[in-house]
């Protein structure tokens, strides 16, 4: 698949964005006033920022509230309406922590449990396509979600949180690659499948439909090479989950977290980088590209 | 809307022989031109006459070569284009309503100007059957020529998709699968009429023939063997200089 900036942008940070407003709503840290709203902009910064560059792939961004009428059948609408909800509750709350001094404990647990879904209904969007093998895993939601908290509770200084949800988001993600890496060969589409000619012996591509490109070879057919996608993978998991880990593991400072931070999001970057890039779209399959 | 109906009245589709494609690529052309032309937004080119030309299909033809464990590799030319499937995971995946299947006659069909082109109803089909327009930035897909096959100002013969209407190898078939004594019913049950990639779980409504197995020099042998004494090769062993040479190159 065709790696796009927004896409990355828009799951990393709103992900890390929606973990923090989860860990807020939670009450963790227990802040109110200013310190409230820093954490409140800083959680609204990343979950709208992430939220507004997914609306950049989009070819008429003009129509978007159109895609909250469907969340009936479609998980993307399903992610546009929770997302609002737990914006819209999580601001309530946020105001109340703010100018008031006041927990409204109901409220943040309803935006905690929206945020959450916000980022499950995120992650749906990718596991429900069965064309799409590597990401077709229950393994796809819960990798989506443990970077979410592991995200929001690095943001919200939760540091034993932190470093136990790091540790289980790297596992769930090493298992994820080595399952993905089998998943389109075990999820039996091939081109003899895929044409119905395999009855008759081995089906290979001849000749494609066109000599230049196209949509679908742009969107579908983009390929890693195997030798760097190993080193990607070494270089996210030690960004994203051996340096934060070390690094919290030290005598608490605000610059020591703070690196800890810039490690994580760029790990999780290089990560979800791999996430598009690696995924194999059986439509490869007709170009003779898998 | 974009929750798929429960049954359709009809099942409009195509039935596609691949025995009898010829790979001429008329299908693909037919279908550009009527669909540039008529409803919705046309199918763009970019860099036409340049380097990195690309543009917009609703149906390619691949080429496929077959090679069985005995015998002549076989080349079957494969034309591709949305198979209506009666499972559609492009519609269940629109977030805004645009994609749709009809209850009427099964087709499925985008309203463009619901269509936000976030491009996830390509990402779900696995047939590669849905393309972002890259001038329009909405999604474009076969439409069955919704605007032929009910359109009473055409002739009566018309009246069908552009690519059957256009096919000079007859390869293309048009009709309703819901009605099993359409031609296009008897036709899939005759010659075993299949689905492209079952394991999906699309149901697709497009039925393809298989190729047949081809002729082989055996068993046409009763007319070949009269004249092929007089083709066989008359000097089997070189003479003269090319004798000598042949003879000389072995000794070394």
């Amino acid at each position: 698949m065709h790696p796009a900036p927004s896409v990355i942008f828009f799951t990393v940070f709103s992900g890390i964005g929606f973990g923090l407003l989860t860990f807020l709503g939670l009450g963790y840290p227990a802040v109110t006033g200013w310190s409230a709203f820093a954490f409140f902009v800083i959680a609204y910064l990343c979950a709208v920022g992430g939220l507004i560059s997914s609306t950049f792939h989009l070819g008429h961004p003009e129509r978007a509230m159109k895609a909250f009428t469907q969340w009936r059948s479609s998980w993307l609408s399903r992610e546009g309406v929770c997302a609002v909800v737990a914006l819209i509750v999580m601001a309530l709350y946020g105001a109340g922590l703010v100018f008031f001094g006041q927990r409204w404990g109901i409220l943040g647990f309803i935006g905690a449990i929206f945020s959450l879904l916000t980022v499950f209904t995120t992650s749906m969007i990718y596991t429900q396509l069965k064309t799409i093998p590597r990401w077709n895993s229950p393994l796809t939601p819960a990798m989506f979600l443990s970077f979410s908290l592991a995200g929001g509770a690095l943001l919200a200084g939760q540091v034993t949180w932190a470093m136990a949800l790091i540790a289980i988001s790297g596992v769930i993600q090493v298992v994820l690659w080595m399952q993905g890496d089998g998943a389109l060969k075990s999820s039996g589409t091939t081109l003899a499948t895929a044409t119905g000619l395999g009855t008759n012996g081995s089906v290979r591509a001849f000749e494609p439909p066109h000599t230049g490109t196209n949509y679908l070879l742009k969107e579908f057919a983009y390929v890693v090479g195997r030798k760097h996608s190993m080193k990607l993978r070494a270089i996210s998991f030690v960004l994203m989950v051996v340096v934060p880990v070390l690094l919290l593991a030290l005598p608490f400072s605000h610059w020591i977290a703070l690196v800890a931070v810039v490690s994580y999001i760029a790990g999780t970057l290089a990560s979800r980088w791999l996430f598009f890039a690696e995924a194999e779209h059986v439509v490869g399959l007709y170009y003779g590209k898998r | 809307m974009t929750t798929l109906p429960e049954k359709t009245e009809r099942k409009l589709g195509l039935v596609i022989d691949l025995d009898t494609c010829v790979g001429c690529h008329a299908c693909v052309i037919s279908c550009k031109g009527w669909n540039t032309e008529n409803y919705g937004a046309p199918l763009s080119d970019t860099d036409a006459y340049g380097s990195d030309p690309s543009g917009t299909f609703l149906n390619r033809v691949h080429s496929y070569e077959v090679q069985p464990s005995q015998g002549e590799a076989q080349l079957i030319h494969f034309p591709k284009s949305c198979l209506h499937c009666e499972d559609a995971p492009c519609v269940t995946v629109c977030p805004t309503g645009a994609s749709y299947k009809r209850v009427e006659d099964g087709i499925v069909l985008v309203n463009e100007s619901d269509c936000i082109g976030c491009g996830l109803c390509a990402w779900a089909c696995p047939y590669g059957a849905r393309e972002m327009d890259a001038v329009e930035k909405v999604m474009k897909k076969c439409t069955l020529c919704v605007d032929r096959i009910y359109n009473e100002n055409l002739p009566e013969e018309d009246r069908e998709p552009a690519c059957v209407r256009t096919c000079p190898a007859g390869a293309r078939h048009f009709g309703d699968f819901a009605d099993p004594e359409s031609n296009v019913s008897k036709l899939t049950a005759e010659r075993g009429g299949m689905d492209l990639m079952p394991e999906q779980g699309t149901k697709p409504v497009n039925k393809y023939l298989p190729p047949r197995p081809k002729d082989t020099l055996s068993e046409g042998a009763g007319d070949i063997d009269i004249l092929a004494p007089y083709l066989e090769p008359v000097a089997q062993e070189a003479t003269g200089f090319l004798g000598w040479l042949d003879k000389t190159l072995e000794k070394l």
